[in-house]
């Protein structure tokens, strides 16, 4: 039964760890995208599309976060009987987007907050300047893909 | 799917039709002026000062329109700017153009008045100082400067510090303790002085000033004949006054907000005149005739020449350009292409040789976009959006219309995912059934639900990625064809697809393979040695090849080895497709986040309410962060996955001289 004790660690920190980094990123953004709009209150839509790109990983750790609480039960109420084996499996199986999606969120934000920069001097390249935070969540991309991959692969 | 071919013409004409030439062609709008070198006592114009005259004029409007904004707000709608300018007839805009002076006129006027308006506002904040300054010596009832009667003298002032009645009694006292007549008073204490009164007999005067200015009595700065009462009523008459005159002035103001149009249609036609004279001014002349060249779209060339040499006694010369010349731009596509070119772009037009790829963006992206979000009734809210702001709007500007079309499309292919996947809300139809009417009805998904089955949507991802970079693939192959590059075309294209196929055919009946995706594949010997053969024979061409400008064969070998290496690159490009998988259950999985937080209050009414509530904020929330996430995910897969495997860009965009207005649009009919 202590199997489901470990389960919720790791889902929490999945969900605490990339939420923090999403929290970080977004905040370094948004103090850039501030700093714009006080110049130039036109470029608000352009500066709010970067600042918003590193809150992506706090939802991908919700949504390993929501599929493990699914596997383990505790969303139907029924709580399922795991085994400490299975509970340390499924806290593994929260690590990687806990890990990558606080580094990356956080990274993101700082690529975020440069791009944020290229907008305020050529608004044009726009485009250009939301493909270079895309590159730092492709690795979260990657440790969510993971993460699902192996906690709906773990049988209980 | 193309690139406008590009002509060069050259006009020669009188100096008497000169602006009306211009003037032509600033309507036709679609020559670029590009003036080669000349010679031959040919010279240029100077321009510069009759540009800045109309481009001034522009301002002045332009600031105009921005003080009626402040004051006489014009109504707009949240969509105006979708609504496109508005379109003003040539008699129209002809009778504004006659009355430019008095318009001007009037647009100085809320200039000046906007002015005198900060002049009255400034008044106003000196008389509050003024009163501020008196607010202390109010409970005074003689005048500010009374300086006592034939036998008294009256000491006002201020002294430093905090006091009391007592305190500075005793404080006068211990300075001057032969005085004994005098009647102090404190007015008020304010937070760093108090204000005093002092009356005594004129004999002490002198001896009472001393000892006041021992705790450092001041007088006051200003002091005016009247008493702080009087002066204060005749500082608030001033006020009111000047307030009346503001609000004279904005009233005013308001009653110009009717010219607001004639401002927009004026500024506009300054605008033009100015574009027109910075053209004028590149232009080679002689004493009677002049000289404009620049690009045309070759399917407008005959239409223009034609036009011009009808109304004019002008010599229109059309040639081809020369094959070095890097013409401007112009993407010309069907309705299909024309969606995407804003997305084309936003990354870089085609250079001079390079296709467009517009039309296979547009494909992909209204594909990848619905996978992405991939939720139906978010489709339908994005189509049912976009279809209603482009019918309500019909005239909105090209870009925003293009782009509007393509989310449509997006918003119909999120349908169909959705539909495919069976996300509607996420899993709203289960959670209202179960929570509300007790028995739950799930909506079947037609093909499959990825949330079961991640590794499958996995497999399918990487499959449509491959088919989105064999595209590209594709596509170089196809302009190394059209550049007649045949080896480039073996050695660059046809060896990558085959060592590519050969390994995933080599790959597929793998464990591995199997292992990740459970789907089997038992190959025919034939086939398996094939795949081997395939795999070699392009490895060998892309190592030995691929370098092949280099004479020196170890170089070559090493950089054939090195873009052999590129494979990897292959690799995580396929990978990267794997976002598909992860945005397509980021969207469901949080729309049954919400519908699982609104169904915890339970049924019945109350529950009902709190459902509808929750629904409706976290879905309006996750509909506009996922719509994000699959926009610039999808731009991404195209930018870097898909155009990086044929695509540069670098092109200049064709920018012809015509009449760049702000705010109104005019028809013309040529």
């Amino acid at each position: 039964m202590s199997g489901i004790v470990y389960a919720l660690i790791g889902i929490a920190l999945a969900v605490t760890l990339a939420g923090c980094g999403s929290a970080i990123g977004v905040k370094i953004a948004g103090e850039a995208a501030a700093g714009v709009v006080s110049v130039d209150p036109s470029k608000f839509s352009k500066v709010l599309v970067l600042q918003l790109l590193p809150g992506t990983q706090g939802i991908y750790g919700l949504l390993v976060g929501f599929i493990a609480l699914g596997k383990i039960g505790l969303l139907s109420g029924g709580g399922v009987d795991i085994s400490v084996a299975n509970g340390l499996l499924i806290l593994a199986a929260c690590l990687p987007i806990a890990v990558v999606g606080l580094v990356s969120a956080i990274n993101q934000g700082k690529t975020a907050a440069a791009s944020i920069g290229i907008v305020a001097k050529k608004p044009e390249q726009f485009g250009k300047s939301m493909l270079f935070p895309a590159m730092v969540e492709t690795y979260a991309i990657l440790a969510l893909l993971v993460s699902i991959l192996a906690v709906s692969g773990i049988q209980l | 799917m193309a690139v406008c071919k590009m002509q060069r013409m050259n006009i020669f004409g009188l100096q008497e039709d000169r602006k009306a030439i211009l003037e032509r062609l600033q309507a036709w709008g679609v020559l670029e002026v590009n003036i080669p070198e000349t010679g031959d006592g040919l010279a240029t114009m100077d321009t510069t000062s009759s540009r800045q005259r109309y481009e001034r004029r522009a301002q002045t409007l332009q600031q105009a329109l921005e003080v009626l904004d402040r004051y006489a707000p014009e109504h707009k709608s949240l969509f105006a700017t979708l609504a496109g300018k508005d379109q003003i007839g040539k008699d129209d805009y002809t009778e504004v153009c006659t009355r430019r002076h008095e318009i001007v006129a009037a647009a100085q006027q809320v200039l000046n008045r906007e002015k005198e308006i900060g002049e009255h506002k400034a008044a106003i904040s000196r008389l509050e100082n003024q009163l501020e300054g008196l607010e202390p010596w109010m409970s005074l009832d003689v005048p500010m400067n009374f300086r006592g009667t034939a036998s008294t003298s009256l000491f006002l002032g201020t002294i430093p510090g905090s006091w009391t009645q007592e305190t500075l009694m005793e404080a006068i006292g211990a300075a001057t303790p032969e005085l004994t007549a005098q009647d102090v008073t404190i007015l008020s204490i304010g937070r760093d002085y108090a204000y005093i009164a002092v009356l005594c007999l004129r004999d002490d005067a002198a001896k009472l000033e001393e000892a006041l200015r021992s705790i450092g009595f001041a007088r006051p700065s200003q002091l005016s004949d009247k008493t702080p009462a009087d002066a204060q009523a005749d500082l608030l008459a001033q006020r009111a006054g000047e307030e009346q005159k503001i609000a004279d002035l904005e009233a005013a103001l308001r009653e110009q907000g009717g010219s607001r149009r004639d401002f927009q249609v004026l500024s506009d036609y300054f605008r033009i005149r100015a574009d027109k004279y910075e053209v004028l001014g590149q232009l080679p002349q002689s004493s009677r005739t002049f000289l404009v060249s620049g690009y045309v779209p070759a399917d407008q060339t005959k239409k223009l020449a034609g036009d011009l040499t009808d109304h004019y006694r002008a010599a229109v010369e059309i040639e081809e350009l020369p094959e070095d010349e890097e013409a401007p731009v112009l993407l010309q596509n069907n309705h299909v292409g024309k969606m995407s070119e804003g997305i084309v772009k936003t990354f870089a037009l085609p250079h001079s040789g390079e296709i467009d790829p517009s039309f296979f963006t547009t494909i992909f992206y209204i594909f990848f976009f619905g996978l992405m979000l991939s939720d139906a009734a978010y489709g339908a809210i994005i189509s049912i959006a976009c279809a209603f702001a482009l019918l309500k709007f019909p005239r909105m500007g090209q870009n925003m219309k293009h782009s509007l079309q393509l989310f449509f499309w997006c918003g119909l292919s999120t349908v169909f995912w959705g539909v495919m996947f069976g996300g509607f809300f996420g899993d709203a139809v289960n959670v209202v059934s179960r929570t509300f009417f007790g028995h739950e009805i799930t909506l079947k998904p037609v093909w499959f639900a990825p949330l079961e089955d991640p590794t499958k949507m996995l497999v399918y991802s990487m499959l449509f990625g491959m088919i989105h970079l064999y595209t590209g693939l594709l596509l170089k192959g196809y302009m190394c064809l059209r550049r007649k590059d045949f080896v480039g075309f073996i050695f660059d294209v046809v060896c990558w697809l085959l060592m590519l196929t050969g390994l995933i055919l080599m790959l597929l009946p793998t464990e591995i393979f199997y292992g990740i995706s459970q789907m089997r594949f038992n190959f025919s010997p034939a086939l398996v040695q094939a795949s081997k053969i395939m795999a070699i024979v392009g490895a060998a061409g892309i190592l030995l090849m691929s370098a092949r400008d280099k004479k020196n064969p170890l170089l070559r070998l090493a950089l054939g080895a090195y873009d052999l290496y590129n494979i990897t690159g292959w690799l995580s490009d396929a990978l990267s497709y794997s976002r598909l998988l992860a945005l397509g259950l980021a969207t469901g999985v949080i729309a049954q986040v919400f519908n699982q937080m609104g169904s915890m209050f339970g049924g019945g009414v109350l529950g009902a309410i709190l459902f509808t509530v929750v629904f409706v904020v976290g879905h309006v929330l996750n509909l506009a962060i996922n719509l994000l996430g699959a926009y610039v995910h999808t731009c991404r897969l195209q930018y870097v996955e898909f155009y990086g495997k044929f695509y540069e860009g670098g092109g200049r965009e064709f920018q012809p001289f015509h009449q760049q207005t702000n705010y109104v649009e005019i028809k013309e009919e040529i």
